[in-house]
């Protein structure tokens, strides 16, 4: 990593971890418990801000999907692979919370509701697309066939996204969307959705770092087998 | 199990998951980079004889 990157890189560190102690300080301190729920609807601010974040993840691996099979440069293939293994990381804990709310305040961990269901196979998809792009046997092959189900599979998004209008759930409506936050309410969920954001910015650099430096390792190796042959993908 | 231990659980497994990540992503980092290290040495000291 080079002086300038190195220093952009603690800049964003620096900046997504003032800003996550101020989602803590704001989801723990600052914003009043809710009357019907009690200290459980804490559990939200988190909760929306990791599926924000699942879906922004969810859309970059749409968008590099594309441009890999448009333009076939490798750099948007490994944009979107590590993209698409935080999504999963991310749309794990929405699974994970979802039901832990759900059980405190429906009395059930799990329904087969309309959102919970496409979440859960956004969640198959994804993991899908992971498994075409690891087990693969040759790399570009693979490449294509996980970018032809990153696209397929965004169709998912929206999906989820609306189906608390499209069908009768059990889920919570938008709330945002509908006024039904308060003002503190909102500005917590805001910063948290902005330092889960930044979380996600710095761990997908980190994760294009690790797949740089993979195939750092595949070229060098392939030198020793080959000499002579030389391949650069790295980005 | 009382509101507050499902508010705990939940933060608990977030946290518990996310510095997972790091820790697996950092430790993946540092065998990559010593991988790199042995196979640039290997290549070096091919080259020399």
């Amino acid at each position: 990593m080079s002086e300038k990157n190195a220093v952009q890189a603690n800049i964003l560190l620096g900046l997504g971890l003032a800003l996550m102690i101020a989602a803590l300080y704001l989801v723990f301190i600052y914003v009043p418990t809710e009357e019907s729920m009690g200290d459980v609807q804490r559990i939200f601010y988190f909760h929306v801000a990791m599926a924000w974040v699942a879906f922004l993840a969810f859309f970059v691996v749409f968008v590099c999907s594309i441009l890999y099979l448009w333009k076939r440069v490798i750099k948007w293939d490994i944009i979107a692979r590590s993209s698409a293994e935080l999504g999963i990381v991310f749309t794990t804990l929405v699974l994970i919370t979802g039901p832990i709310w759900a059980k405190a305040v429906w009395g059930a961990w799990w329904t087969w509701d309309a959102r919970l269901t496409a979440t859960l196979v956004l969640w198959l998809t994804y993991v899908a697309y992971l498994l075409v792009r690891s087990y693969a046997t040759e790399e570009f092959r693979g490449a294509r066939f996980a970018a032809v189900l990153g696209i397929v599979g965004f169709i998912d998004v929206p999906i989820v996204f609306l189906a608390v209008n499209l069908w009768r759930t059990q889920h919570p409506t938008r709330l945002v969307f509908e006024g039904g936050l308060t003002s503190p309410m909102l500005l917590t969920l805001l910063v948290s959705v902005a330092a889960f954001t930044f979380l996600y910015i710095l761990l997908v650099i980190q994760s294009i770092s690790l797949r740089n430096m993979e195939t750092v390792v595949r070229q060098l190796k392939d030198a020793q087998a080959n000499p002579g042959k030389e391949q650069l993908w790295t980005i | 199990m009382d509101n507050l231990s499902y508010l705990f659980a939940a933060y608990t497994i977030v946290w518990a998951v996310i510095f997972g990540y790091m820790f697996f992503i950092h430790q993946k980092h540092r065998r990559l980079e010593r991988e790199i290290d042995l196979l640039k040495e290997d290549m070096h000291q091919r080259q020399t004889d």
